[in-house]
């Protein structure tokens, strides 16, 4: 059944998908970074895909080889029971270390994105609310590189430029939407 | 012939007077919501006038912390709240307080030595992970139409209990911060009948790391079957005197009903499944719909509520320990005689007679602690329904002993992500029971 959903998508976006196969029973498509959104979109909303759901977002790290990352998600249908796992080519160099958000489609992507910059140091082009979430705010790197060694230690030292009284959280909801709109 | 006893007489003559003084239909109606009875002006001058500056007085919204270790926050997690009164204005929900690293540990280990690391993601139903992971090893690896099928049942024999211990803590946790003491104990009492269980399965109450790639680690006890109906029948027992407790109690209706609603639609968009799903309305299990393991030889249901409150989700916890109860007592019918590890000595360890008797298996068994088992390069996403969710693993291989990516999928990381929108235009209070019912369990949550 998901055949069609790689079908559907080499018919509509031709050149966009780099590759499209199947391992394990798992259906995979490789989409270029300048038609992702697009590609998402039409998951969602086209009747026949219906991909309500962002299962899971994650980045594999193939350290040494170009491009170096792989952000991967996980989408499934409700409606249509079918699955298919995207996979966007990311490069190493900073300026070019990006895919844009998908927090405008699913409300899934804000936290899975944040953990997968946190992890990984992908950004998230045009997400909102772009913090670490499980490491702390003075962690330095991204410990889910594979050239961040596994025994490394860094203890938690508040940044020397940081007031004692500066908490990221507090000035957050100090101009959150609605008290700025409020008045 | 228009023989009507007095009573009715009354009634109906009070119906049909037009303008006839109303009555209080309940004590509720005599009294005025500051507490004042109708009619009535308990206050004096002097304190009428205390009351009035004090409405004048400037208010402000004050921001205040709950968590990471608050005694109502079951994980270690900080809720930043911004506060009007009693209204929460703003929420900032933080985690990690619990990050091990367990992709990274994984990474360097063999994939039999993360058994251990997955009982410590949930470990309110470390079964579930156990099954979970193992089967997500077996589809990378092609053999699982070759699991033994008693291996199968024993699984699911393991996993459903561990599914009801897991809905029992989150009741009853819930229950206890709402004031129902009593109700934690009698769920704590049952809780323990089937950590008893499970304790004679794999020897250990809570991490149990029973699970192998290719199967369970042994076979079950001689009197695990007695014994498990028997338990059944107690707990049972114990989660009737529970709900009978709880069920009509005024305080828990009001702080369940219509309190950290979320729609159908919401709920899927933040990508949550589980009993907090179909508390939402949307008929998703993964037992159901895409049927793992031996889910499609039982006959059971998956409850579903409309209501997407606390209640709803209470209500769904409480259908699915029933379910789960049925389908072991089905299993227990059904179980084959047979091995309970795939016979293949590429995947499975040998037996500890022939390491400790003969050349080829003492080396087998080296290899296999020290190299870890082989699996074929590639990459799978393989999902069970754990206690909270569709539990999902995508492991990558390169073709070592050791997984090249070991993700996890945890479902209360998705769940927790919607506690903001969730608490915020609610009461303060009404932190804790919204807390409780989405079950987020730090250890997964944060890994």
């Amino acid at each position: 059944m998901a055949e069609s959903v790689l079908t559907a998508l080499t018919e509509r976006f031709g050149d966009a998908i780099l590759e499209t196969g199947t391992y394990v029973g798992d259906e995979i498509a490789i989409v270029a970074r300048e038609q992702l959104v697009a590609v998402l979109t039409f998951l969602r909303d086209d009747p026949d895909m219906a991909f309500a759901m962002l299962t899971d977002l994650t980045v594999v790290d193939y350290l040494e080889q170009t491009p170096r990352f792989e952000v991967v998600y996980q989408l499934y249908s409700l409606s249509k029971k079918h699955r298919v796992r995207l996979k966007v080519h990311v490069d190493e160099a900073p300026e070019q270390c990006w895919v844009p958000t998908a927090t405008g489609l699913w409300h899934a992507a804000n936290w899975a994105e944040r953990e997968a910059w946190d992890l990984y140091g992908v950004r998230f082009e045009g997400h909102p609310d772009m913090r670490r979430i499980l490491m702390y705010d003075e962690f330095v790197g991204h410990p889910l590189r594979k050239d961040y060694p596994q025994n490394a230690r860094q203890p938690l030292l508040r940044r020397p430029d940081a007031t004692p009284t500066d908490d990221q959280t507090t000035r957050l909801l100090e101009d959150s939407h609605d008290r700025r709109t409020s008045g | 012939m228009v023989a009507t006893s007095h009573k009715d007489a009354t009634v109906s003559g009070h119906k049909d007077v037009p303008g006839a003084a109303p009555v209080a239909h309940s004590l509720a109606d005599t009294f005025e919501p500051s507490g004042r009875q109708a009619g009535e002006n308990r206050l004096s001058p002097s304190m009428e006038a205390f009351a009035e500056q004090a409405r004048r007085l400037p208010t402000d919204e004050v921001i205040i912390n709950m968590g990471p270790s608050h005694p109502a926050m079951h994980g270690t997690v900080r809720v930043v709240l911004r506060i009007d009164g009693e209204t929460i204005k703003d929420a900032d929900v933080q985690i990690g307080y619990l990050h091990r690293g367990f992709e990274k540990e994984s990474e360097n280990a063999t994939y039999n030595q993360i058994f251990p690391y997955v009982d410590r993601l949930n470990y309110v139903s470390p079964m579930l992970n156990n099954v979970g992971y193992a089967m997500a090893v077996e589809k990378l690896l092609g053999i699982t139409e070759r699991i033994p099928e008693r291996a199968e049942y024993i699984r699911v024999i393991a996993g459903e209990l561990a599914r009801v211990c897991d809905h029992l803590t989150c009741i009853v946790a819930s229950l206890a911060e709402l004031g129902g003491f009593t109700a934690f104990f009698y769920g704590i009492r049952a809780r323990e009948h089937f950590w008893e269980l499970l304790e004679d399965i794999s020897g250990a109450r809570m991490t149990h790391s029973y699970c192998r790639i290719g199967g369970v680690a042994w076979d079950l006890t001689e009197d695990f079957i007695p014994k498990c109906r028997e338990k059944i029948t107690k707990v049972r027992k114990l989660i009737d005197d529970t709900r009978t407790l709880v069920e009509r109690n005024r305080i828990f209706l009001d702080r369940m009903e219509g309190v950290g609603t979320l729609s159908g639609e919401d709920a899927v968009s933040y990508g949550i499944t589980g009993p907090v799903l179909r508390a939402s309305g949307v008929d998703y299990d993964v037992r159901k719909d895409k049927p793992y393991s031996v889910y499609d030889h039982f006959d059971f249901a998956i409850p579903i509520a409309d209501g997407g409150d606390n209640l709803a989700r209470y209500l769904v916890r409480i259908e699915e320990m029933e379910q789960s109860m049925q389908i072991i007592e089905q299993a227990m019918v059904q179980i084959p005689p047979g091995a309970v590890i795939i016979n293949d000595p590429a995947i499975a360890l040998p037996a500890k007679r022939e390491v400790y008797n003969s050349i080829e298996g003492m080396i087998a068994h080296f290899k296999h602690v020290m190299d870890g088992l082989r699996v074929p390069p590639g990459e799978a996403y393989s999902f069970t329904e754990a206690g909270n969710g569709e539990l999902g693993f995508y492991i990558v291989s390169d073709g070592t002993g050791r997984p090249f990516k070991c993700r996890c999928r945890p479902p209360s990381f998705y769940t927790t992500a919607a506690l903001r929108q969730l608490i915020v235009g609610a009461n303060l209070a009404d932190v804790v029971p919204i807390f409780g019912g989405i079950n987020m369990i730090g250890g997964e949550c944060d890994r």
